[in-house]
C-alpha cells in the first residue's frame, strides 16, 4: 500500500514537487536582547531578511546563534526588541501558531513514528485527512531522495538519512520560514556536503525564506546569500559572502572568515599605517591602543626571492593552481603567502624572499598580548 | 585468556575474526573462543537464575503434587483452588492491580513533577533521596507507623474526629483491604517514581520542540509521542510495581494479623507450621499459584510491550 502510493508520488513529484506561489515572506528581527543571568545571549541583534533568502548566521560558540533562532521560533521570548514577519510583529503568538519549520542539530525525529508519519505529523496536526498526509509525505520523502525508506523508524536510518526526514518534516507543513540550527554539525565530511547542496536547491525551488545557524564557515560561506557574523550576541556584519572576505566591516569579521595575517603596524598621523616598509591608508575604525597589528589576506602579500631579505620560507603546502607559503619575518613574525603555483618552484623552505603590502587600505587592530 | 588468544595461526583477534579461508585446527579455535566469550558473560547470572529461581520453582512445582509419603495427589492443587485459598488469590490478585495501577498513574505524575521542578535542582535531590527512603520502608516498623496514625486512635484518626469527621464512622478502617491499599500507596508510589524517572529524562526537549513547532499542543504531544514512547517503560514499572506488591508480606501480617486472606500471608502460616497435619504441601500448591499469576502478569506485559513498543525493533 504504502510502496505504492510513494512509487507513483515519486514519478510526478520528480522535478517539479510543491513549489511555493506567491513571494515568499519577508523577516525582520529588531534589537533583539536577551540576557541569561550575566550573560547576555543577544545584545541588540537586528537582521532584515528579504522574501526567499537564506540568510547564515554564523559566529563562535556561544555567540547567541542558537538563541536568536530560538526567539524566532517561539522557544525563547527576548527580553526587548521584536520579530517581525512580513511586516507584522509575530512576539504574542505562540510556537505552534508561528508556522515556522525548524530543523534541530539532532535526534529530534519522533522516535516511535516512521519517517512517514514524522512528515506526516504537522499536517496531521493541521486535521488534513489521512489521505492527503500521505501522498504529501510520500511527495517530500521523494523530494529528499527517501522514497523507499517512507516505512522505517529513526532508529533504523543513518544520521544523513534522519536529517533528510527532519527537512522533509519541517517542509511539508509549507512554512513561512525554515529555520535550521546546525543541522549538519553531526554528520560526516561528505555527507554534509551533499545535504548542504540540497538544502540549498530545495530551499531556492520552494522560495522559503531561511535562517541557517552553523558555526562552520565554509558551510555558511558556500549556502547563503548573505552571511551575518555574530559575537557576543551583536552582528558584526551581513554581507554577501565575497564581500564578506574581500572588504570585512571589523577585525573580528576579517579574521574570523578565511585565513588573516597580523604584521606589526606603526600608526602614524591622517589616517596612515606603515607596515613592512610601506606606508597606506587604514581602513575602517582606527583602533585606541597601541601597539596595532594590520591585517592582510595570504593572496594580498607581494613576496620576491631576494638575497637578505626580510623573511625566510619555511613551509611550502601546494593547494591546486595557489601554493601557500609559510614565511618567517624578521621580529619573529609568521605570515603566510600564497603565490600561483606555476611561480614558486623556487620558493622552497630556507630560501631568502623580501615580503611587502602592496600599498592599499588596510585593516587595523590592537596587537594581542600572547 | 590473553594468552589464548595469541594461539598459533589465529593471527587476529578471535573476536573480530571473521569466518575466512584461515587454517581448519586453527578457524576451530577461534570459534571455541568466540563462543566462550560469549556465554562466559551469562554464566554468573545463569547460575544465580538456577540456584536462586529455577531450582526452588521445579520443588514448588513437585511438591505442590505430592502427598505426605511423597506420593502423586491433586488434593493440594484441588485445596488451595477452593475456599479461603481462592478468596486469598482474588484479594491478593485486586490488592495487587489496585496497588500497581494506582500508584502507577501517581507515581508518574509525581515523577512528572520533579522531572520539570527545572528550577530546584536541590528539591530534586531532596525528593529523589527521600522517594528512596520511603520505597525502602516496609514491614513492622511501617505497619506501626500507620497503626500510629491511622489507626482506630492514631493521631491523624483523633484530629479528624476532632473536626467532627471520624473516618472510622464512615466505614473506612485500616485493618481492611482498603486499609491495606492505603499501607501499600506508601511504599508503591516512591519506588514508582525511582524507576520511572530516568525513562521520564530519556524524553529528549527536542521531540516537544518539535512537536510544538509542527503545531501541536501540549496534549497532543503527549497523545503521539510523550505518551507512547513512556508507555513501555510505564508498562514494565507497573508489573514490577504489581510483582512487589504480590509479594509484599511482613506488613500486612503486621497490621491485619492474618485476618484478611493474602496468599502471601496463608503460605507465611504454612512456613510458621501453624498448620493442620497433612496438608503441609497446600503451601507447595499456593506458591505454584503465585508462579502463575506472575507468569500470567509477564505474559500479558510482554504482549502489550510488543504493541507498544513496535518502533523499537
Ligand atoms: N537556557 C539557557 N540558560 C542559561 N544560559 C543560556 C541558555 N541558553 C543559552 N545560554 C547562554 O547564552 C549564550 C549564547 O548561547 P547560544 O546557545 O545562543 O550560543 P550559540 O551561538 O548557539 O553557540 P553554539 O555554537 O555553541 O551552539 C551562551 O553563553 C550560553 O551559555
Ligand atoms: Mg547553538
Amino acid at each position: 500500500m504504502t510502496t505504492n502510493t510513494t512509487r507513483d508520488a515519486a514519478t510526478t513529484a520528480a522535478g517539479t514537487g510543491p513549489v511555493r506561489a506567491g513571494g515568499g515572506t519577508s523577516v525582520l528581527l529588531r534589537d533583539l536582547t536577551r540576557a541569561f543571568g550575566v550573560t547576555r545571549a543577544l545584545d541588540g541583534l537586528s537582521i532584515e531578511m528579504a522574501p526567499g533568502e537564506l540568510v547564515a548566521l554564523l559566529g563562535p560558540s556561544g555567540c547567541g546563534k542558537t538563541t536568536a533562532l530560538r526567539i524566532v521560533a517561539g522557544f525563547e521570548i527576548a527580553d526587548t526588541g521584536s520579530v517581525l514577519v512580513d511586516g507584522k510583529d509575530i512576539s504574542s503568538v505562540p510556537a505552534a501558531r508561528r508556522d515556522m519549520g525548524m530543523v534541530f542539530q539532532s535526534y529530534s525525529l519522533f522516535p516511535n513514528m516512521s519517517a512517514q508519519d514524522n512528515v506526516a505529523f504537522g499536517l496531521r496536526m493541521r486535521k488534513i485527512g489521512t489521505g492527503g498526509r500521505r501522498k504529501r509525505a510520500g511527495d517530500l520523502l521523494d523530494m529528499v531522495g527517501l522514497g523507499p525508506q517512507a516505512g522505517q523508524y529513526p532508529h533504523q536510518l543513518s544520521g544523513g538519512q534522519q536529517q533528510r526526514v527532519a527537512l522533509a518534516r519541517a517542509l511539508a507543513i509549507e512554512p513561512r520560514v525554515l529555520l535550521l540550527d546546525e543541522p549538519l554539525s553531526a554528520l560526516d565530511a561528505k555527507v554534509r556536503l551533499q545535504l548542504r547542496e540540497q538544502i540549498r536547491t530545495l530551499q531556492q525551488r520552494l522560495g522559503t525564506t531561511t535562517l541557517f545557524v552553523t558555526h562552520d564557515q565554509e558551510e555558511a560561506l558556500s549556502i547563503a546569500d548573505r552571511v551575518g557574523v555574530m559575537s557576543n550576541g551583536k552582528l558584526e556584519q551581513l554581507a554577501a559572502p565575497d564581500e564578506l572576505y574581500t572588504s570585512p566591516a571589523s577585525a573580528f569579521v576579517a579574521e574570523f572568515v578565511g585565513v588573516m595575517n597580523r604584521v606589526p603596524g606603526e600608526l602614524r598621523g591622517g589616517g596612515m599605517v606603515t607596515a613592512l616598509g610601506s606606508t597606506m591608508p587604514v581602513r575602517g575604525h582606527i583602533p585606541d591602543e597601541t601597539p596595532v597589528d594590520v591585517l592582510v589576506r595570504p593572496e594580498d602579500l607581494t613576496m620576491q626571492v631576494v638575497e637578505h631579505g626580510n623573511g625566510i620560507v619555511t613551509t611550502r603546502t601546494f593547494l591546486g593552481s595557489v601554493t601557500r607559503v609559510g614565511v618567517q619575518l624578521d621580529g619573529d613574525v609568521a605570515v603566510q603567502v600564497d603565490r600561483p603555483s606555476a611561480e614558486s618552484a623556487a620558493l622552497a623552505p630556507g630560501a631568502s624572499v623580501s615580503v611587502s603590502l602592496p600599498g592599499q587600505p588596510v585593516l587595523v587592530a590592537t596587537r594581542r598580548v600572547s | 585468556m590473553g594468552q589464548a588468544t595469541q594461539a598459533p595461526g589465529s593471527r587476529t583477534d578471535p573476536g573480530v575474526a571473521g569466518p575466512g579461508p584461515a587454517a581448519g585446527p586453527a578457524s576451530r579455535v577461534t570459534l571455541a573462543l568466540r563462543w566462550l566469550r560469549l556465554v562466559a558473560g551469562v554464566v554468573p547470572f545463569g547460575i544465580y537464575v538456577t540456584l536462586g529461581l529455577l531450582l526452588p520453582m521445579i520443588a514448588v512445582a513437585v511438591g505442590a503434587f505430592q502427598n505426605n509419603d511423597g506420593g502423586f495427589t491433586f488434593s493440594n492443587v484441588s485445596a488451595a483452588t477452593h475456599g479461603i485459598y481462592l478468596k486469598g488469590f482474588w484479594q491478593s490478585i485486586i490488592l495487587s492491580l489496585l496497588t500497581s495501577v494506582i500508584p502507577g498513574i501517581l507515581g508518574l505524575l509525581i515523577a512528572y513533577a520533579i522531572f520539570t521542578a527545572k528550577r530546584g535542582k536541590v528539591l530534586r535531590q531532596v525528593a529523589i533521596t527521600a522517594a528512596g527512603v520511603f520505597a525502602n520502608f516496609g514491614g513492622v516498623p511501617l505497619a506501626f507507623l500507620f497503626i500510629a496514625t491511622l489507626g482506630s486512635s492514631g493521631l491523624v484518626s483523633q484530629w479528624l474526629t476532632s473536626l467532627g469527621f471520624n473516618p472510622y464512622d464512615h466505614g473506612f478502617t485500616l485493618y481492611s483491604l482498603t486499609g491495606v491499599v492505603v499501607v501499600y500507596l506508601y511504599f508503591q508510589i516512591p519506588l514508582m517514581v525511582l524507576v520511572i524517572l530516568p525513562a521520564l529524562e530519556g524524553l529528549r526537549p527536542a521531540w516537544r520542540e518539535a512537536a510544538e513547532n509542527l503545531g501541536a499542543r501540549t496534549w497532543e504531544y503527549w497523545r503521539y509521542v510523550g505518551g507512547p514512547v513512556l508507555l513501555p517503560s510505564f508498562l514494565g514499572c507497573v508489573l514490577l510495581l504489581f510483582g512487589s506488591a504480590l509479594s509484599a508480606y511482613a506488613t500486612t501480617e503486621a497490621l491485619t494479623n492474618g485476618t484478611i486472606p493474602l496468599t502471601a500471608i496463608q503460605i507465611g502460616s504454612f512456613l510458621n507450621g501453624n498448620v493442620i497435619a497433612g496438608q503441609e504441601n497446600i503451601g507447595k500448591a499456593l506458591g505454584l499459584g503465585m508462579v502463575v499469576i506472575i507468569a500470567i502478569a509477564m505474559i500479558v506485559y510482554v504482549v502489550m510491550q510488543r504493541r507498544a513498543a513496535r518502533w523499537l525493533r
